[in-house]
């Protein structure tokens, strides 16, 4: 029972009620970035792209486009071979429900 | 009720691991050491030890610089020589726990002899085999495990020669853990090197790892992305399979998984049975070499 | 501090000088030997692969010298007291890793039992042409503590020399032995263990954050650590600050290997440990080391029967070389004739030092047997002149 390609189910979960999407802050210190795209090319819901500001040592470091879209998986933060990038999970205050 | 947040010091959960003091690190743009590196942070907060008692041994090379950013007790020894060096330090203090974190070149070319002594012997360490198929460091030369066909710097019309397959030599010397992971698949491996860790044994990790400067752009691969990507597509993961067919050519399917978990006795355990079992009650059990 | 009466085999024995640098070995402390067999120093390993069990040791036998080496440094970092043994050809194998052992100051001993060379030369015979390789062998500047005894009795004393000079100076210290001093059979007496004095390991009392593992004491020397205190150190071969990391620049260089060269040349004279007979009035003096003085001595003592006025001036620590003493004696001397076994090595160093002030003759040997007392005679008188 996964969610179609359009994030709706075809019928609900029998936990539904139960399920709460933990949502992510994305930090990204720019200043390390060296502009190697992982972060862009493996976040599972398509949050980074490449920016077109450039750091200090001339890379293109990432940006979130989608705001309130991360789901504080944590691949950016592991597969970031510079350090540079971290998630942290926002209050749960904050996290929104998925609509049916 | 809103928690006010703190003020954002952008304090990268690594870097109590890492010696803040020196990143920048000097790997490439697009290269995958700096995952590697991430990953075994994760295995650390895997594991129980304490942190103190674990070493990080490399050799010389780009995957040899890692001990230089790991915070805990790290030695950058002479090329090939990591594993005797762990060796030393393992046996001088068993309650140490050793990781051997340097690249192919090192630990299977100059230094294949110790290799593959030390998985023989089962000396208690974790050996990380960073593999990205090039002496990347000193620009680009043919290396024991370069994929028929590749181009190196030393071998500008093709490699002609058959590599290593590395699993296969681990487990056929003894190691006790014989896993292959590539530098994508974090979590798997972060969750390799956290079992690896808590084993007793010689147990032996292959990371396949994209060089960008070098072997990418040698055999016009793209970049450290691109390589990234073929191995999304083009890994298999086949845990317990057939060690002996597990090798790699050039650019076509990477079989990664964990092969092989056994337990055999290592040196220092066999070397305190035996003699116990030998020489009864005159022996005097070895736990450590203190000098004073 | 005192040797650990457990490891001391007090009383008289007759052993070889391979088995008297194990017994030295043990006596020591050292309580971590790995090495590798080669002929004629394998008798040191199989005595060692015997006694640790009994005294709480590990042995272990590596693939290599290269292996070997490696092994002594790593066991340092842990907090071992390590050794190794070899001879000729394994010497040349484990010359990268003493340039290791000198880069990160590791205390350590390793045993040379001279062979005749060059490869793999004569193994079961001895020689004496190692000598310059102690000093340089590995590449790059630093400098070694080279020690030479001369009997089985001596193998003994000065391992235990060896050991409190590697912990003293942060170096690595090598005992170069002979196949005649190793194979030869002597009485050795070996006191009671508080009667043999420890130089203890220069471990540091400051604390994690203050420590800094390559800033030198006022001797030249900086404190160690090991490896599971919670130091979190990081040491490298490459050239490297006091912190430790790497620092690739001119004036790390400067101020890192001048140190390691100075903390040996500036303590030389703390170091230096000779052995003189006759000397009081002597014009020619014989200048030897290991087995080679003591075929000295029957050709001294034919010349002095005969009126010539010859003294004895033994090396026992060959590196470093007593310079002063030799640039004294220059002045004072009708000439120096060096007693060794191979075709002129410390004769160099004798040349230089003396500097024109009075001739050197060299008597060489091959190697391969001891000299004829007749040939150092020869040249006695020779000088005598």
């Amino acid at each position: 029972m996964s969610p179609g390609s359009d994030g709706k189910f075809w019928r609900k979960p029998l936990d539904y009620d139960k399920l709460e999407i933990p949502q992510g802050e994305i930090h990204i210190i720019k200043e390390r970035c060296k502009g190697c795209g992982f972060c862009v090319e493996y976040c599972p819901k398509d949050v980074l792209e490449l920016s077109g500001e450039f750091n200090t040592k001339g890379y293109h470091p990432p940006y979130v486009v989608k705001e309130n879209t991360c789901v504080h998986c944590g691949l950016c933060e592991m597969l970031c071979p510079e350090f540079a990038i971290f998630v942290t999970e926002k209050p749960k205050e904050e996290v929104r429900k998925v609509e049916s | 009720m809103k928690v006010v947040e703190a003020v954002e010091v952008a304090e990268h959960p690594m870097e109590s691991i890492l010696r803040m003091d020196r990143i920048p690190h000097i790997w490439c743009p697009t290269c995958g050491i700096g995952t590697t590196v991430t990953s075994f942070a994760d295995a650390l907060e895997r594991t129980e030890m304490p942190l103190e008692k674990i070493c990080v041994v490399s050799g010389i090379g780009c995957t040899g610089r890692v001990a230089g950013y790991i915070k805990l007790d790290s030695f950058h020894s002479t090329h090939g020589r990591p594993i005797p060096f762990a060796t030393g330090l393992k046996l001088a203090n068993p309650q140490l726990k050793v990781v051997v974190f340097s690249g192919d070149g090192d630990l299977v070319g100059i230094g294949g002899n110790h290799f593959i002594h030390a998985a023989r012997r089962n000396i208690d360490m974790v050996v990380i085999c960073v593999n990205n198929f090039i002496y990347a460091m000193t620009g680009g030369q043919v290396a024991a495990t370069t994929p028929l066909t590749a181009n190196t710097s030393t071998s500008p019309y093709g490699n002609f020669e058959q590599p290593f397959n590395l699993p296969h030599l681990a487990a056929s010397c003894g190691a006790v853990y014989v896993a292959r992971w590539t530098a994508l698949h974090v979590r798997r491996l972060a969750k390799s090197m956290a079992e690896a860790l808590n084993k007793k044994g010689f147990s032996f990790i292959e990371i396949i790892c994209p060089c960008s400067t070098i072997y990418a752009r040698r055999n016009r691969l793209g970049d450290g992305l691109s390589l990234m990507q073929f191995y999304h597509d083009n890994s298999v993961i086949k845990h317990g399979a057939n060690t002996a067919e597990l090798d790699i050519e050039f650019q076509k399917r990477i079989i990664v998984g964990k092969f092989v978990d056994r337990e055999r006795p290592t040196f220092l355990d066999s070397y305190n049975d035996w003699l116990k079992q030998v020489l009864k009650d005159k022996f005097v059990p070895y736990g450590g070499a203190n000098a004073h | 501090m005192k040797a650990d009466p457990k490891g001391v085999l007090t009383g008289e024995h007759y052993l070889d000088g391979d088995h008297a640098c194990a017994e030295g070995a043990i006596a020591a402390g050292c309580r971590f030997l790995a090495g590798y067999p080669i002929t004629p120093s394998t008798e040191m390993a199989e005595r060692i692969s015997e006694r640790f069990p009994y005294v709480g040791g590990i042995f272990i036998q590596m693939e290599d010298e290269l292996g070997s080496m490696a092994a002594v440094v790593g066991a340092a970092w842990g907090g071992a007291k390590s050794m190794t043994v070899t001879s000729g050809p394994g010497f040349s194998l484990m010359m990268e890793n003493i340039g290791l052992a000198a880069m990160m100051e590791i205390p350590c001993v390793i045993v040379n039992v001279q062979r005749g060379g060059p490869s793999t030369g004569l193994p079961t015979l001895p020689g004496q042409a190692d000598m310059m390789q102690a000093r340089w062998g590995s590449h790059g500047d630093y400098e070694i503590i080279a020690i030479s005894p001369n009997s089985p009795q001596e193998c003994f004393e000065v391992v235990i020399e060896a050991a409190n000079l590697s912990e003293k100076y942060r170096v690595p210290v090598l005992v170069m032995t002979d196949e005649c001093v190793g194979h030869m059979t002597e009485k050795v007496v070996i006191p009671k263990a508080d009667e043999i004095e420890i130089y203890p390991r220069r471990y540091t009392k400051l604390s994690p954050s203050e420590y800094l593992p390559f800033k030198p004491e006022k001797d030249l020397v900086p404190e160690m650590v090991k490896a599971g205190d919670g130091y979190k150190i990081h040491v490298t071969g490459l050239t490297h600050d006091e912190k430790g990391y790497p620092v690739m620049s001119w004036e790390a260089q400067e101020k890192l290997v001048r140190r390691l060269v100075e903390k040996i040349r500036l303590n030389a004279d703390k170091i230096v440990h000779t052995e003189e007979i006759d000397m009081e009035d002597a014009e020619v003096v014989v200048l030897s080391y290991g087995i080679s003085s003591r075929v000295a001595i029957p050709a001294i003592q034919k010349a002095r029967k005969e009126g010539i006025k010859v003294g004895q001036f033994r090396l026992i620590i060959v590196w470093p070389f007593p310079e002063k003493k030799v640039r004294e004696l220059a002045r004072k001397i009708k000439s120096f004739v060096v007693v060794e076994m191979n075709y002129g090595q410390m004769f160099y160093e004798v040349e230089r030092c003396a500097a024109g002030n009075c001739p050197t003759i060299l008597v060489p040997h091959g190697g391969g047997w001891v000299h004829d007392p007749e040939d150092i005679y020869r040249a006695i008188k020779e000088a005598a002149k």
